[in-house]
């Protein structure tokens, strides 16, 4: 069961930047690691991370087994205009879990 | 506690396996990012372009507690509007499985350059972060590591 | 030499010059003595406990009051169906595990406190030890009671699983031939290889450990400290550990309890 933590400020003054923090729960298995049968543990990561706001794109990022495993994240944005901020986690099999959260711009 | 270097692809695991009497689980394993790979990483990264040290500040842990989890910021000198800003940032490593570690895409909706995340790193090893300029050009930064050993793990 | 052989080599040798240290009777130490394992770290894991937006343990805990609320089992009643709010009914319950269990007559852990709960009023199938589903519930249930004071022990009928918990923890065992008490009682602040021994307060299970990279319970670091001086781990579930985590607990009365932790 895929577990995201977000925060974004439920309000915040337009042109402030403001910072927004992501965490998601994924073993972020490297691929390289040995299970108790000698073998090698099939590699499974979230390899693509985007965060849009209002539909447009403001951080995104490609991961490398080098990512620890439950990744975290935060990044800034100017505070706009009231709407959505979406966070989407793309793993290697190509599912995605979307997180989303409101944003009041007075 | 002084350190000497290892002999590249002795992992910490193994020798942990070795100490738990398990001498048979050291196996071929893939090949590790060495400095020369990272160079290689780079060179995709950046092209022909020069790379100058500077406007790239890269903080992370003097003592790593644990490799599994290393805190990592990158922040890069820009004012992050339309004409000049910062379009991508790139960590590298030299001694993890593979040289790359992460490709932050960023534009001037960000408002400052600056990102964090947590990194895992298998052994000490230098750490780079180049940033992609609005105008072409290339700045970075590199930061030493020493990881240590957590006490009583699972064998 | 390697540097983790190098490391227990060093043990060793200190632990042979350690033998007359080990404490003859229990006794509790004052408050302003004791330290939570949170202080010997350092300040970048201290950071990560401390913001709930970076904690990784804050996913299970989010996890757990998805199950909280989970209608389970043939009675489909939800843990929530008859405990309510649990910030409200399980507010100050963790901080004082394990109890006394007239059932058993036995102390029991809340990981086991929750299979029973699971089996009998829910008619659910337990979860197994260690599973994520019960570390989830187990660290939402420690995050109701979160900076509340520890106050294990004060049934009187705990008292000599509590004396056999201290016996345990007295003994050497496996084969460097340690006490639990031989680190954490006599060593404490020191270095083992490159780590800073703590007193050993489990303030702050299920904790996320840096190195299991993962949620896990106090008997999973339990079974760590008994590879690391070479004994054979009780099974999952042992009478031993929740003898073990009886006497911790009780030996850390009064600190404040920490679910979700972060440690190294």
């Amino acid at each position: 069961m895929a577990r995201a933590l977000i925060n974004v400020p439920a309000k915040a003054k337009r042109g402030d930047i403001i910072e927004i923090k992501a965490l998601m729960s994924h073993p972020m298995e490297t691929g390289y690691r040995t299970g108790p049968d000698g073998a090698l543990v099939p590699r499974d990561i979230i390899n693509r991370f985007i965060c849009t706001y209002n539909g447009e794109e403001i951080f995104s990022a490609d991961l490398f087994p080098a990512i620890a495993a439950n990744p975290f994240f935060s990044f800034t944005t100017i505070a706009m205009e009231s709407g959505r901020i979406a966070f989407r986690w793309i793993d290697d099999r190509g599912q995605a879990h979307l997180e989303t959260a409101e944003i009041a711009v007075e | 506690m002084s350190r000497k270097p290892r002999p590249v692809g002795t992992s910490r695991r193994e020798i942990l396996a070795a100490g738990a009497g398990a001498l048979a689980l050291i196996v071929a394993r893939p090949a590790r990012a060495t400095p020369e790979s990272m160079a290689d990483a780079i060179k995709a990264f950046v092209g022909e372009a020069e790379v100058r040290e500077g406007r790239v500040t890269l903080e992370l842990p003097a003592l790593v507690e644990n490799g599994n989890s290393v805190p990592l910021t990158v922040k890069v000198d820009s004012p992050m509007t339309a004409q000049d800003h910062v379009k991508r940032i790139a960590v590298f490593n030299e001694r993890n499985p593979q040289p790359n570690v992460a490709l932050f895409y960023l534009n001037p909706r960000a408002g400052r350059a600056l990102v964090s995340t947590r990194i895992r790193l298998g052994d000490s090893q230098n750490i780079v972060a180049i940033a992609q300029l609005s105008d072409g050009t290339f700045w970075s930064d590199k930061a030493e590591l020493i990881v240590t050993l957590p006490a009583c793990v699972e064998s | 030499m390697n540097r983790v052989l190098k490391g227990f080599a060093q043990a060793a040798w200190f632990g042979g010059a350690l033998s007359l240290s080990i404490p003859l009777a229990f006794a509790e130490s004052p408050l302003s003595e004791r330290k939570s394992g949170f202080e010997f770290m350092s300040p970048e894991s201290q950071a990560t406990q401390q913001d709930d937006f970076s904690n990784p343990g804050m996913l299970w805990v989010a996890e757990g009051e998805a199950l909280w609320n989970a209608k389970a089992g043939a009675t489909g009643r939800s843990c929530a169906g008859c405990h309510g709010d649990a910030a409200v009914s399980m507010k100050g319950v963790a901080a004082r595990y394990p109890v006394f269990f007239a059932g058993s007559g036995r102390p029991i852990d809340l990981q086991s406190r929750i299979n029973v709960c699971r089996k009998t009023n829910q008619d659910a199938t337990p979860f197994p030890l260690e599973s994520r589903e019960l570390l989830a519930l187990s660290a939402f249930l420690g995050k109701q009671s979160r900076g509340m004071p520890i106050t294990t022990g004060e049934d009187k009928r705990l008292e000599p699983f509590r004396a056999r918990g201290q016996e345990l923890y007295e003994q050497r065992q496996g084969q460097l031939n340690f006490s639990c008490a031989n680190c954490h009682d006599g060593n404490w602040g020191r270095k083992l290889a490159s780590s800073v021994i703590p007193q050993s307060h489990p303030t702050g299970y299920p904790l996320y450990r840096l190195e299991w990279q993962s949620m896990g319970s106090l008997q999973r670091r339990l079974r760590n400290c008994m590879v690391g001086v070479r004994a054979e781990p009780y099974p999952y579930g042992s009478q031993e550990y929740v003898d073990l985590e009886l006497f911790l607990m009780t030996r850390a009365r009064g600190m404040p309890l920490e679910t979700p932790a972060v440690r190294p």
